[in-house]
């Protein structure tokens, strides 16, 4: 990475979810903090959200769920990102999600997930000392 | 208020009250150099007679049950009726949501509320390939008339009021209910309930729109006209602040949003010829009751004597009832913590009791556990005994509006209206809310409003209890509600048996008919009811209606 480059991020609403004020909260917030943030909007599916990082070349995804359907579509988004071959781009995860889930979340390489309550300022300092890249 | 003669009295007194304690503030500082509510209103230390010189009771107030209706929309209030109790349920199968509407029937709630999965929410059956995931998750799944059914089993629905929490797609779940209480042997007549129905608050806060502004607005002006003779007792819209308000809006943008939005409803039902009287009765709303608790009283009083007045000023309306701004409330979600969530009990109370001051129609109390979750029944057990203790117990029901002629709710009250009328004179400037919607306008409004929320907190300039003081370590919490995912699976077993059973060229044939009523300008709510009963899924129609309408592109509004 070049020392001067912003670092760049993803937000991302995977799935039907339309809660979106969390994600354009912290979108804000990393915008303030100097990062480069492409928000995708609403409805995105795991494809368009991969495929949109890779696109964009992001170095975070952040991902935002409220739904419960996390269970399903991050799996998804990290199989995908396998796929294709990317293990350089950093994945958090945030949004209404059940501690006995994140275990298994973390597994698949979902490095960390934010629940309500989350500073934003604890998100900004966690991308910034844990880029892949 | 009070007569010359004193007010002057108690102007002095206040000067000299205001000098004394200013001059001791070095010794006995306040807590903080400027204090204001969530909608940025200064407060002052203390509210007199003086603020209300110029406040005519019987033009600002009046009487409960006559206009503005400040005061409350019926006479006699709670010491008549109390509100209805309803808690918005679904989750998972038919067959699991209607196991809690038995429960919460049998706990005395008095209203039923249906919470509908997303795919449903957004006219997709549980087998379309953007449903995997989210089939029953934050509500029922229902792809058919025949899930419909379940979900009512042993449900009387001409005795229980219903309200459905859907809006793209209302008129096809309108139907089904129809058919369904129509199978239960009871004339559309008899129904009483609300579809949510309101499109343009999904377009700036909530996201379950299908189609463009110009058909949804036809499709919900449909629905009045079809329902003011077929569905009388129907509320065919539910004009919602609540979602405007969780998305980040502070209590003045809430209603002046909402309000503009309900203004767009009324000129577009004008526009297609209907009478004002004639749908302007079975128009409701839909508010939050947020923290600050007497700003939302405040807030309630406010909407209600705004609304009455743009009904009878801007539209001309004459019904009495027309001018009646019945609501229900939720309690608002997003105070909720992860932290102590039993904590989150006594938010709930308060914000339920702030409704029932600010004179609400219907009532949800959110459940302490839904930082994490959907409620499970011990948790909405709780929440529903909340709503009772306050109407059993706790006395604030036996009088009408019994903050009225506080001087600081009246002056919160006039300030909230004044507010409000600021921002709806903007929206109009802009073109009404849809368009100061495809600008954007709104939906800025709203975000700013949420990182300067979110930017106090993280600043201890706001604090909330258990999450930026008074921490301790916890455990996570036990006994959460978990939707089973193989729900999907026989989902979609029920839809591929429902498409072997049913005569499909009659399916196709009502299909055939919907679109070209859709191409024209037919009433569409009688083609959806006749597909519906021919067994049309949901996806179905609504994919019939996305080829002749299209879909909604939101704009951006990051950065």
């Amino acid at each position: 990475m070049e020392s001067k480059r912003k670092i760049r991020v993803l937000a991302a609403k995977p799935g039907l979810d339309g809660h979106d004020r969390g994600i354009k909260v912290i979108a804000n917030a990393l915008m303030d903090a100097g990062m480069e943030v492409v928000y995708t909007g609403l409805r995105q599916s795991p494809e368009q959200i991969v495929e949109t990082a890779i696109q964009e070349d992001a170095d975070v995804i952040a991902l935002s769920i409220l739904s419960g359907a996390h269970d399903f579509l991050f799996p998804r988004i990290m199989e995908l990102l396998k796929e294709k071959n990317v293990d350089d781009i950093l994945v958090i995860g945030g949004g209404i999600i059940p501690e006995e889930d994140i275990p298994s979340l973390k597994e698949i390489g979902i490095a960390q997930i934010f629940g309500p309550g989350t500073y934003t300022a604890d998100i900004v300092r966690y991308i910034e000392n844990n880029l892949k890249r | 208020m009070v007569d010359d003669n004193s007010l002057e009295e108690v102007t002095e007194a206040h000067k000299r009250w205001s000098n004394k304690v200013e001059s001791q503030l070095n010794k006995r500082p306040e807590r903080k150099d400027a204090f204001h509510n969530t909608s940025e209103i200064p407060l002052k230390r203390v509210y007199t007679p003086v603020e209300m010189a110029n406040f005519d009771y019987l033009r600002e107030l009046g009487f409960p049950g006559e206009y503005p209706f400040t005061r409350g929309v019926q006479p006699t209030m709670y010491r008549g009726r109390f509100w209805t109790m309803r808690q918005y349920a679904g989750f998972a199968s038919a067959e699991d949501t209607n196991k809690r509407y038995r429960f919460l029937l049998e706990q005395g709630q008095t209203g039923l509320s249906v919470a509908f999965d997303l795919p449903t929410q957004i006219g997709y059956d549980s087998d379309h390939p953007l449903a995997q995931g989210e089939v029953g998750k934050v509500g029922v799944a229902i792809d058919s008339v025949k899930d419909m059914e379940t979900l009512f089993d042993q449900i009387p629905l001409g005795k229980v009021s219903t309200s459905m929490t859907i809006n793209a797609p209302a008129a096809v779940l309108l139907a089904m209910y129809l058919a369904v209480a129509e199978g239960q042997g009871i004339s559309s007549k008899d129904l009483r309930g609300t579809i949510q129905n309101d499109i343009l608050k999904e377009y700036s806060a909530r996201g379950t729109y299908i189609f463009p502004p110009k058909p949804s607005m036809r499709i919900i002006t449909d629905i009045f006209s079809f329902c003011y003779k077929e569905v009388p007792q129907w509320n065919t819209i539910s004009i919602s602040g609540y979602h405007i308000r969780e998305a980040g809006s502070t209590a003045v943008q809430e209603v002046a949003f909402t309000l503009a939005d309900g203004i767009s409803y009324v000129e577009a039902a004008l526009d297609a010829g209907l009478n004002i009287d004639e749908f302007g009765p079975r128009l409701s709303f839909f508010f939050n009751a947020h923290l600050d608790f007497l700003e939302e009283v405040a807030k309630f009083r406010a909407a209600r004597k705004l609304w009455a007045n743009i009904m009878k000023e801007r539209f001309n309306a004459k019904d009495p009832r027309s001018l009646m701004m019945r609501f229900h409330t939720q309690t608002a979600g997003c105070t909720l913590t992860a932290k102590q969530p039993k904590n989150n009990i006594v938010r709930v109370a308060f914000q339920a009791l702030s409704a029932v001051l600010g004179g609400t129609q219907s009532l949800h109390t959110n459940s302490m556990d839904e930082a994490f979750a959907l409620p499970s029944e011990e948790a909405v057990q709780v929440a529903l005994r909340t709503q009772q203790l306050i109407a059993h117990e706790s006395g604030v029901v036996d009088t009408v509006d019994p903050l009225g002629g506080s001087y600081y709710i009246e002056e919160l009250t006039r300030e909230i209206v004044e507010r409000s009328q600021e921002y709806i004179a903007k929206i109009d400037e802009l073109g009404g809310a849809p368009s100061a919607i495809e600008k954007g306008y709104i939906q800025k409004e709203i975000q700013d409003s949420a990182y300067r929320y979110q930017r106090e907190i993280e600043k201890d300039e706001r604090i909330v209890v258990g999450v930026n003081r008074f921490q301790i370590e916890e455990k996570p919490p036990k006994g959460l509600l978990k939707v089973d995912p193989a729900v999907r699976v026989s989902q979609i077993e029920k839809l591929k048996r429902l498409k072997e059973e049913r005569d499909n060229e009659k399916v196709k044939g009502s299909l055939a008919k919907l679109k070209q009523g859709a191409e024209g300008d037919d009433n569409l709510m009688p083609l959806i009811v006749d597909a519906v009963k021919a067994y049309a899924t949901l996806g179905e129609i609504c994919d019939t209606l996305r080829e002749v309408f299209g879909e909604y592109q939101p704009v951006g509004t990051i950065g």
